[in-house]
């Protein structure tokens, strides 16, 4: 150590650290916290983007570039339907959580601390009990002489959901509300009441003021949970393929069904490639319109600013 | 009632500068909100038009939940407050026409400046030609021209608070409702701010009623002051009346600095405090005192001199032994903390020296001594 020390210049002095940090002030060496992003990177690269890729490369027929897959799916007359009938129920979806999610979110940010952990807890107990059990749950309550048809039995009315678009939509509705709710708390619990206070004195009745600066306030927060949810619908498969049936089938049924039986990867390639696209598209409208969005519902609250 | 039966439409816009100011009544007027004691209990007090009244009281007294419930905020437990005669007790917040300024400044975060400042003015569906004029008109009030494009969080505190009070002014309200405006800036900007809130309230010439803790905000700006103290007003008054003449301890300790000496017996001509007998002018006596059981004398510290020599008092004076505890120099006079008294009887107490006066020792005994009528009974 001595012997370093006293042979190597003060700069490369490994013991000399304050003046190796004043030689190096102008040209920073990386930082080393990025390292910690690694295992991520690794992990994303290996089993998302380089299958990704996989699929885009065969969906063009590589190594003869060819866009037949992609026409197809235009002219087979099946996937459009689906795809029509897929985007139907997610909106659906979207809206039911919309409906159910907002009026909760709002509850959760004007109760007691203690009250909002219950009702926090109540949302995510889908994350917390197993898919399959959720869907089988969903088949004995939507399935001939379950509960709701027993219900509408009593006005003579013959409801089976089991089997139908809108089972489905109401089960993943269930699925999806977490995704709604949280990034909606998220936004409106960052809501100053005091505006609303400040808006009544300023002429406006409790609707108004609720309609031009508290809904506003919450567009972030709203979009993200839209997108969300839409996003994730349109992706759904364990629920329809459970609670739906082939004849109605959505679009990740239609993946399965190219892949797993068909064997038709450059079909299921460019399908994929197709709904990857309108997703990020839709990401990318929702971004623009209102707020960040993140995977996980995090809202940028002062992402209302960039609104303008 | 008359109040209720005005339609759903909010009140028309009045210039920014044509009221000459709204009188606000408080009747009897309670807040329970089930606690031990009610926040606001049996407060009544008239507001006249174009006054500057302060509502001054530490934190929990009731102020700002009767600020509240003169903007409708709050709903009455019980009791009547009107606007000019008008009973509004029941009337909803956005139809009693008042300004409000709040701590946080309440700027909606999504607006620019101009569209905060027109927000009351859309409410009351002015043309769009008359809110562009008086936005700017406004705005050159509150010396904030030219930001009107800009959103609240590019602007500073201060600024914030500008515009604040331009969109509560700019619909000309009936009268104008400061929830301690001041409280989130520092001490040079407040200074400032209030300089302007006076301003501003002589070019409006309309009713302010200001809520602040702060006794020498309240002090410098309010033509009276309502002193709050658990949920009741102790006192009513302007600054100079609270000041020199309080009615009860808690006003005289709440308002500046003063020696107390608590009374054991009611004052007739003469008192009595352990072994002293002290002349009494019957004018210093307040009423509150007149009528309590429990009574206090209280000096404010520049009425107390100090004589180092017992025949440098002069005749005719109320005198008290004292010891100096401390000195403090500070610039433009001495602050002299005393032990008034002796032994276990003595009280702490102050008392301000010109600063070229001859320096006192600590610990030297000295005479304390003041002028009969610049002392204060009190009731305790």
């Amino acid at each position: 150590m001595t012997d370093l020390a006293r042979s190597g210049p003060a700069r490369t002095d490994p013991g000399g650290a304050a003046s190796g940090r004043t030689g190096a002030a102008g040209r920073r060496p990386p930082r080393p916290h990025w390292l910690l992003l690694l295992p991520a990177l690794a992990l994303i690269g290996v089993v998302l983007l380089l299958p990704l890729a996989q699929s885009f490369l065969r969906s063009v027929g590589a190594p003869d570039l060819t866009d037949e897959h992609y026409r197809s799916l235009f002219t087979d007359g099946v996937t459009m339907r689906v795809l029509l009938r897929t985007a139907k129920t997610a909106l659906l979806v979207t809206v039911i959580a919309f409906a159910l999610g907002y009026p909760y979110a709002y509850v959760m940010t004007r109760v007691g601390p203690r009250m909002r952990a219950v009702l926090l807890v109540i949302v995510l107990v889908p994350f917390w009990t197993s898919v399959m059990a959720r869907n089988f749950a969903w088949i004995l309550i939507l399935q001939r002489g379950g509960p709701v048809d027993q219900f509408f039995g009593l006005f003579g009315l013959d409801v089976v959901l089991y089997g139908t678009v809108t089972g489905v939509a109401i089960a993943m509705s269930q699925v999806l509300l977490p995704f709604m709710v949280l990034p909606l708390f998220s936004a409106l619990s960052g809501i100053d009441r005091r505006l609303l206070l400040a808006a009544r004195g300023l002429g406006s009745s409790p609707v108004v003021a609720f309609w031009k600066i508290y809904w506003p306030l919450s567009r972030a927060g709203v979009t993200a949970g839209l997108i969300l949810v839409f996003t994730l619908s349109l992706g759904f498969y364990v629920t329809p393929a459970l609670l739906g049936t082939p004849q109605e089938s959505l679009i990740a049924q239609l993946l399965a069904q190219r892949t797993t039986q068909l064997l038709d990867f450059q079909g299921a390639g460019a399908l994929g490639v197709l709904v990857l696209a309108v997703t990020l598209a839709l990401v990318v409208w929702a971004n623009r319109i209102g707020g960040t969005v993140s995977a996980i519902g995090v809202v940028a609250t002062t992402g209302t600013k960039e609104q303008r | 009632m008359s109040a209720t039966s005005t339609s759903t439409a909010v009140p028309p816009v009045a210039p920014v500068a044509s009221r000459a100011g709204t009188q606000i009544r408080l009747s009897d007027v309670v807040k329970d909100y089930g606690l031990a004691v009610p926040a606001v209990d049996g407060v009544s007090l008239t507001i006249e038009p174009g006054e500057f009244m302060t509502l001054l009281g530490p934190s929990g007294s009731g102020k700002t939940t009767t600020l509240n419930l003169i903007a409708g905020f709050e709903t009455l437990t019980s009791g009547r407050i009107s606007l000019d005669g008008d009973d509004v007790s029941t009337l909803p917040p956005h139809k009693r026409d008042l300004g409000m300024l709040f701590q946080n400044y309440a700027l909606f975060p999504h607006m620019t400046v101009a569209q905060n400042v027109a927000y009351p003015l859309r409410e009351r569906k002015v043309p769009k030609a008359e809110i562009r004029r008086r936005v700017a008109e406004v705005l050159e009030l509150v010396q904030l021209p030219g930001r009107d494009d800009d959103v609240p969080s590019q602007l500073s505190g201060g600024q914030q608070q500008r515009v604040a009070l331009a969109r509560a002014i700019v619909f000309g309200p009936k009268a104008l409702l400061l929830d301690e405006p001041l409280g989130a800036l520092d001490r040079n900007l407040r200074g400032a701010l209030q300089a302007e809130i006076q301003r501003i309230h002589r070019e409006v010439g309309s009713t302010f009623v200001f809520v602040t803790h702060d006794q020498e905000e309240a002090m410098s700006l309010s033509d009276r002051i309502a002193l709050f103290n658990n949920g009741r007003i102790e006192q009513v008054g302007t600054p100079e009346t609270l000041y020199k003449a309080p009615e009860t301890l808690f006003t005289a300790g709440f308002l500046g600095d003063s020696t107390v000496f608590e009374l054991a017996q009611a004052p007739g001509s003469e008192i009595t405090w352990g072994d002293r007998r002290w002349a009494v002018a019957p004018h210093t006596v307040s009423e509150r005192a007149r009528a309590a059981e429990a009574t206090a004398l209280v000096v404010r510290p520049e009425d107390v001199h100090i004589a180092q020599r017992d025949d440098a008092v002069p005749p005719g004076v109320n005198v008290v032994p004292a010891t100096v505890t401390d000195v403090h120099y500070l610039g433009s006079y001495r602050s002299v903390a005393l032990a008034l008294g002796t032994g276990d009887g003595a009280v702490l107490g102050q008392a301000r020296l010109d600063a070229a006066e001859t320096q006192l020792a600590v610990g030297q005994s000295v005479q304390a001594w003041w002028r009969v009528e610049r002392q204060r009974v009190v009731s305790r």
